[in-house]
Order: C-alpha cells, then structure tokens, then sequence
C-alpha cells in the first residue's frame, strides 16, 4: 500500500512524488558483466543501493569437489578473468604445502615474475575502464596498447592470453624459452615509458578532479567490517598488503613496496592503482634480474600419475590484484580435495556499496562502482 | 521567374551544405579520434581510409527494423527526432557564407538564430519522456536541466557581439567586424563555444547521453533511421554552432589571400576540430557541476563581457 499525495498546480506545497526504482544491470554498460544495483532513487539522488549477486554463479567451489588437482587449475584460473595467473598461484600454493613440496627456485622466480605482469596486466584494465567510465574515451586505447605489449610476452610464454594455464602444482609447465628475459625486460620499459600518456591525460585534468576527489569516501572502520581488501582498502589508508606482511613466493627477498592513500575516495583508489603499476613493474624488473643470475636447473616436479594429497587442511592467501585470494582446501587424501573454499575479493569489496551508494547522484554511482574494481566472475565465483 | 530560381537555387545550395557538411564532420571525427587514440579508424569503406564509412553507415541505419516500444508514447516518440533536427536547418538558412551568400538574411537574424536553437533541445527532452524507459527520463530530465543552464550565457554572450556591431543582422555583424575584435569580443567567443557544446550535449556535457550511465539517455530506445536523424542532428548542430562562432567572433569571410567563403569554411573546421579535440581529451562533467560552471563562471563572465563590450563603444564611437 503507497500513501500518494496529491497536488494542487504548480504553486501547491507538497507536489506528487514517488521514488524510482531503477534497476542498474544486470545488462548495463558499467556493471562489467551481470552485476545488479536496484537503486530507489530520488530524483537522480540515491537513496538505497541494494547489490543483487549471483547472475554468474557457475559453482566453481562445488567443482572443485570434483576434479583432480591439475584439472582444479582451469577453474580456478577463471572466476577473475583479469587476474589468471594469480588465482591459479593460490591453488598450487595450497596443494604444494600440503604436500610438503619443495618448488624449484627458479620457478619460484618465474612465479613471481608473471604474478605481477598479471598485475600490471589487470590494473591497465582499470586505468583504462575507470576514465571510460567518467566519459573519458582516449585512455582506454592507451591501456590497451600497454596490455598488448605485455600480453605478447605471456602469450609466447604460455600460449594463453588471459588464461594461461601455466602454473603446475610444483612448478611451471615449461621453462622460459630463449631470449625471453629480454624480450619481457624491453616490454616492461616500453610500458614504464608510455604510462605517463595514460597519467598525464587525466591527473591534471580539472573534470577529472571533479568527478572523483571527496566521491565515494570509504572509511577504515567499514572497510575493516566488510573484509574490503587490496588496493581499494589500501586507498583509505590500511597498510596491509600479504607481499609484504606475509610473503610468499620470492616476495620475502624483494622490497615490496605498498602504497597507501588516506582519503578513501574514488581519486585515491586511481592513485594507488596507477603508482601499484609502476610498482609492480619494478618488482618485475627485479624477478628478471635475478632470473638472469640463477644457474640452470628445473623448473617443475615431477609428479606421480595419480596426485593425492595428504589427509588435513590449510589456508592459503595470496595478494591478488584485486584484493585478498583465500583458498582454504581441506582433503581426506583423495585425489580430489573435499572441499576448497575459495574467498575472492571482488565479493568482499562489493558488499560494501550499500553503505557507500546512499546520497550520491546517480551519475557518482557510476564513478563509485568503477572505482571499486570488481570482476563480476570473482564475486559470484 | 528568376526570384523563383533563385530562392529555388538558394534552397537547394542549403540543403547540400545540410547533408554534405555534418559527413564530412562526422568523418572528420572518426579519422581524427582514431589518430589521437593510437589507431586508425574506418578503412575500408570505399577504399581510400575508409572515406564511404559515414555512407555505409546510413544505408545500414535505413534497412534496420523501427522499432517503437509498447509503452511509448508514439505521435512524440515519432516526431521527436525531426523537432530535434529540422531547427539546425532552419539556423543554416540565415548563416552567411561569404558577402552575399546567404540563404536569407533577416534584420533580427540573430535573434532568430538563438530563438530556433533552443528548439532543437525540445526534440531531446521529447525523445526522453516519450520513450518509455527509465533511462531515458532520467537522459530528458538532464537535457532539460541542462537547457536553463546554458541558454543564458549564450544569448549574453552573443548580445554583446550584437552591441559591438551595433545590429542584429548576421551579414551586418560580419561587415562591422575588424580584426581588433578578436581580443575585445574573446571571453564572450568563448562562453559562447563552451556554452554552445553544452546545447550540443557534446563531451566533456553529455550528461543526458552519458552511455556509462543512461545507456544513450533519451536515443536509447530508438533504431534504424529515427536514430540516424538523431545521429545527423548531433553534427549539424557541430555545423551550426561552428559557423555561428566563426560569423559572431571570428569574423566570418574575413581574411587575407583567400577568398571569402573559403575563409568561412576554414574556420569552421577548425572549430569543429576543436569540437572533436575536447571530445578526445576530457572525461563528462556531472550535471549539477555543468549548473555550477554556467552560473558561477559563465553567466558572471558573459556579464564581464558585456560591460566591457559597452564600455569601449562609449569610449570609441
């Protein structure tokens, strides 16, 4: 039952009005996929935000259940499809230590190398989709043109240009092939060298400023109640990033530089996206100097036919791009895990637009949600 | 007999300069955007890089299915799109090209030009409420909004081109014109552009389309030649609004060496380069910042304008 009220003409005090529904996704141009947002809007203010998940449930968790330990790999590359490599990274993290393996060191570098190309990878994602977002048109093909320079060497190392398919539980498929060190050192200052085109088009820029500074702020506390992770929850000031607090891979030898922002606003979040790239492309630079200095040896286990992991359970989080990976895989030493529970990031870091939507325009919804860089695959897994 | 030839050679002369102008525009953007976007744009369409793509285009948008949804609102949603353009070609017939080419020069044509500008935004807000969807409202509301932001420091601005010249009449305001004008008339030439892109609803103010928010605001219901009308009305009015800045600030056929109406037409492209540049290098502002920009900073500017307008013609008479 609505209460309505009625008008009287124009000069009437209380003039008929209702709230809009508005029904943002599941097929909309800035909800990357099949996201929903039910919005009750005033005019174009928001009034209450409410995320609908789910869309893209392909009950990855409950798949697990059923494949062996190199076939997991395949879907678990999958529910962010910006980040492959980084999710297959946890899977074998968990399998190994349960195992007790000892992976080669140079795979241990190698790892770590395409770990963070696949970050510089996803987060041109965003510095490209976020302006296009805002309306800005140009910098996405500047994003890509960075994207493809580095997806040439991970496709030549793999194969694969967003699944890559090139973790093993032990190691990586293959070796490096000849004189790719090099070819990955000269992508990597190409696009150290053309970055600042994408920087230089928007930080300067007035409508830009506009458009994100004091929008969308996320305080600490509600970020800590939410479980908000990675860059997002690093732009209001939490200093907490796994590379550096608990290494894993060859990160414990590799000065992990985190960067923090105390704003919380959608111009921070930018920020730390953007100077995230040029840190990561640092750190690959170091993983290719170091590459260069190991001797010869193998860069994968040999594994028995039938891989079964021990009875027990374990918990293992890596630094995704887009926040805190959690695979926590318990076995009854099958050749299957019993259960393997995957926490992604995305759907952590999406809860928390209920609390942020409310009172902004509807034209900030849009800046807000990108800026909150989610992958709809990695929310509803 | 040969007034009749010769409003009919008049009216034909428009409506080859309605068609042709707005492609070559809209041509002009794709190569140039793509350019500046480390890409290449159109290429194959008619061979040379893609010179026929704008044609293609055209026959593609006129074999689409139109479709008009249930719970439109069908006389408005039909007639939308031609209140949306037909005004652009009525501004093209007092626009001067050169002394004496003009379709029909009115002693208030400037006060007709903004009058039946203001028109073609009524086909947008049209086009928003009759759809049916909420988006388009939404995308309406905004044109609307938009529309009592920036109308003001438009006519300010031209009003006082208008005092300088001492006329309302296009031709005459061209005649009065010195090249000293340039520096005097500045800040109202350019309230009157920036004010101009917003009517447009041109980037960085294309809030009402904004494809990131409103999917194409009140267009996003329409296909096939409904939405090429919409399409062709965007670059007429990149057309119009060009040539307007050029007859009112820029001096029109003015300049040296090459003939008048050649002028004309340079200057006109290279607004309309400008147009397609701002659209290149900036993101869209929000509405309530585009009010926030018409009434703190254009409208006191258009105002600064005007006095100084007046001041100098008291003191130079």
């Amino acid at each position: 039952m609505t209460e309505r009220m009625v008008g009287i003409g124009a000069g009437a005090k209380e003039l008929a009005t209702e709230d809009m529904i508005l029904n943002i996704g599941p097929q909309h141009p800035s909800t990357h996929g099949v996201l929903r947002l039910r919005l009750t809007l005033d005019g174009e203010r928001i009034s209450a935000a409410e995320p609908v998940i789910g869309y893209m449930h392909r009950g990855a968790e409950k798949l697990f259940e059923v494949r062996d330990y190199r076939q997991i790999l395949v879907l678990a590359n999958r529910h962010d499809w910006l980040s492959a490599f980084a999710n297959e990274l946890g899977v074998v993290l968990a399998v190994e230590r349960m195992l007790g393996m000892e992976v080669p060191v140079r795979a241990v570098w190698a790892r770590t190398l395409l770990a963070e190309l696949n970050r510089v990878l996803n987060h041109l994602m965003f510095l490209g989709s976020y302006p296009l977002e805002l309306g800005a048109i140009t910098p996405v093909f500047y994003a890509f043109r960075e994207r493809e320079t580095i997806q040439a060497v991970m496709e030549e190392i793999s194969g694969g240009r967003m699944h890559y398919m090139f973790n093993r539980v032990g190691g990586l498929k293959d070796d490096l092939p000849e004189g790719w060190l090099d070819r990955t050192s000269r992508a990597v200052a190409d696009v150290r060298r053309r970055l600042p085109d994408i920087e230089n088009l928007l930080l300067g820029n007035d409508i830009f400023r506009a458009r994100t500074v004091g929008v969308g702020v996320l305080d600490r506390d509600t970020i800590m109640q939410y479980g908000v992770s990675g860059p997002i929850a690093r732009a209001s000031g939490v200093d907490f990033d796994l590379r550096r607090d608990e290494p894993y891979l060859a990160y414990g030898e590799l000065p992990v530089k985190v960067i923090t922002q105390s704003a919380g606003d959608c111009h921070a979040r930018f920020l730390v996206l953007l100077e995230q790239v040029k840190v990561s492309l640092d750190l690959a630079d170091a993983c290719l100097d170091r590459l260069r200095e190991l001797p010869p040896g193998p860069i994968n286990q040999r594994l028995p036919k039938v891989l079964k992991v021990p009875e027990g359970h374990t918990y293992a989080w890596t630094e995704s791009p887009l926040g805190i990976n959690g695979y926590y895989l318990v076995s009854r030493g099958e050749k299957t895990p019993w259960r393997l529970k995957l926490r992604s990031a995305s759907f952590n870091n999406i809860q928390v637009l209920r609390e942020m939507l409310p009172g902004h325009l509807v034209a900030d919804m849009v800046a807000i949600l990108g800026s909150m860089f989610f992958v709809v695959g990695d929310i509803d897994k | 007999m040969p007034e009749v030839l010769d409003v009919l050679i008049r009216i034909v002369a428009i409506v080859a300069v309605f068609l042709v102008l707005p492609l070559i525009v809209g041509q002009t953007e794709h190569k140039v955007m793509a350019h500046m976007q480390a890409r290449l744009g159109p290429m194959y369409a008619g061979g040379f890089h893609g010179w026929a793509q704008l044609i293609a285009d055209g026959v593609k948008f006129m074999q689409k299915e139109d479709v008009i949804p249930t719970a439109a609102d069908r006389r408005v949603f039909a007639l939308a799109p031609g209140v949306a353009l037909v005004p652009y070609l009525l501004v093209l017939v007092v626009i001067p090209i050169g002394p004496g080419l003009i379709g029909a020069d009115l002693d208030a044509g400037l006060f007709y030009v903004l009058a039946v500008m203001g028109i073609g935004v009524l086909g947008s807000i049209m086009a928003g409420w009759s759809s049916g969807n909420k988006y388009s409202v939404l995308g309406g509301m905004r044109s609307a909004a938009q529309l009592m932001s920036y109308e003001l420091p438009l006519v300010l601005a031209a009003s006082s081109v208008a005092m300088a010249a001492g006329t309302l009449s296009l031709p005459g305001i061209v005649e009065a014109w010195q090249w000293w004008w340039l520096p005097w008339q500045a800040i109202g030439g350019v309230v009157f552009f920036v004010a101009g892109l917003a009517e447009l609803r041109r980037p960085p103010f294309d809030m009402p389309i904004a494809e990131s928010e409103l999917i194409m605001g009140p267009m996003t219901e329409y296909t096939g030649m409904r939405f090429a009308l919409f399409m062709l009305a965007e670059y007429v009015g990149i057309v119009v609004l060009s040539a307007l800045t050029a007859v009112l600030f820029l001096g029109g056929w003015h300049g040296p060496l090459l003939p008048g109406p050649v002028w004309m037409l340079i200057k006109v492209f290279a607004l309309a380069f400008v147009v397609i540049w701002l659209r290149v290098s900036y993101p869209r502002l929000r509405e309530d910042q585009l009010q926030k920009l018409a009434w703190m900073g254009l409208v006191p500017l258009a105002l600064a304008q005007l006095a100084l307008t007046g001041v100098v013609r008291v003191l130079l008479p």
